[in-house]
């Protein structure tokens, strides 16, 4: 008990300083490496909880599709860096101002919640024991059977966001030679080969 | 204090929240760190999400955890390319030069 508090306490303490970071630091690319930090500490939270599922799909999609996406798209901009720090100031009061009223709202909140013993009765799928079905297993016999539509319709979502990505994105650059098949293959020897009668001395 | 119950995971989804609200205010010149911000707010939601499954013991909560994750991925790279677009348009990433249709 005393190990899983250390362990949670090292975790939520290094995602609330990358946290920090992500938001200070100089350089974006900085920020983007403390985000990937941030995402493998709640990964590591995430299996304190017993959400082993959740914990390999935040490593394996986030920190290795999304990150590395916000990376490469900082990497490809040419900003100047220290242009982007001006304005921190200025914005400081009333971005604290917003914060702390809503930590506060936040921890009162918290600070006012009970749970009344009966809401574990009324689960929608009550979590089976987990030494017989692994929260793997249980997490997908849900997901298959009872949320199938709203599967597909994530899987609707993200074939959007990347056909809108796609389109966003690609653009036809004037002088840009590139190889047309079409025009490969719809080429005859006749428009190829021009036979020239030449007259003997004088050339072409 | 060792003891780790549900109100110490809430505490730390609302600190990471606030860290992310608080970075969409501060950061007016880098379109690229609101997005971050915005990551880290879904990231707070998701925390809370798994918190409550895993003491409620209701699987229903993980489930719709992974739906978050699979919208905020689509979201991820739709803003990506609008901002790689506006980069090409405008050659800079700041917020406050987002002012084309201001009149």
């Amino acid at each position: 008990m005393i190990v899983q508090g250390l362990v949670f306490y090292l975790f939520a303490f290094v995602v609330v300083a990358s946290g920090v970071m992500v938001i200070y630091a100089r350089n974006p690319v900085h920020s983007v490496l403390f985000l990937i930090l941030a995402f493998f500490n709640s990964a590591g939270l995430f299996v304190l909880m017993g959400a082993e599922f959740l914990a390999m799909i935040l490593v394996v999609v986030y920190i290795g599709a999304v990150a590395v996406l916000f990376l490469f798209v900082v990497m490809m901009l040419d900003i100047n860096f220290t242009e982007l720090r001006r304005g921190f100031i200025q914005y400081m009061p009333i971005g604290a101002l917003i914060g702390i009223i809503l930590l506060a709202e936040l921890l009162v909140i918290l600070g006012i919640w009970i749970a009344v013993p009966e809401t574990a009765s009324v689960a929608g799928a009550p979590i089976p024991p987990p030494v017989e079905t692994s929260n793997t297993l249980a997490l997908v016999r849900l997901l298959y059977t009872q949320y199938l539509y709203f599967f597909q319709a994530a899987g609707l979502v993200l074939l959007v966001a990347m056909v809108g990505a796609i389109v966003l994105t690609l653009r036809q650059r004037p002088g840009v030679r590139k190889q047309r098949i079409a025009d490969q293959l719809s080429r005859r020897s006749e428009d190829a080969i021009e036979v020239v009668k030449v007259e003997p001395g004088s050339g072409i | 204090m060792l003891e780790i119950g549900l109100a110490h995971y809430l505490t730390v989804a609302a600190i990471l929240f606030t860290l992310g609200l608080f970075g969409v205010f501060l950061n007016r010149k880098n379109i690229v760190i609101t997005l971050m911000s915005i990551e880290l707010m879904l990231l707070a939601v998701n925390i809370n999400m798994v918190a409550f499954s895993s003491q409620l013991q209701d699987l229903v909560g993980q489930v719709f955890a992974m739906f978050v994750l699979a919208v905020t991925a689509a979201e991820a790279a739709i803003g990506l390319a609008i901002l790689v677009t506006f980069y090409r348009n405008r050659g800079s990433i700041s917020v406050e030069d987002v002012n084309l249709m201001k009149g």
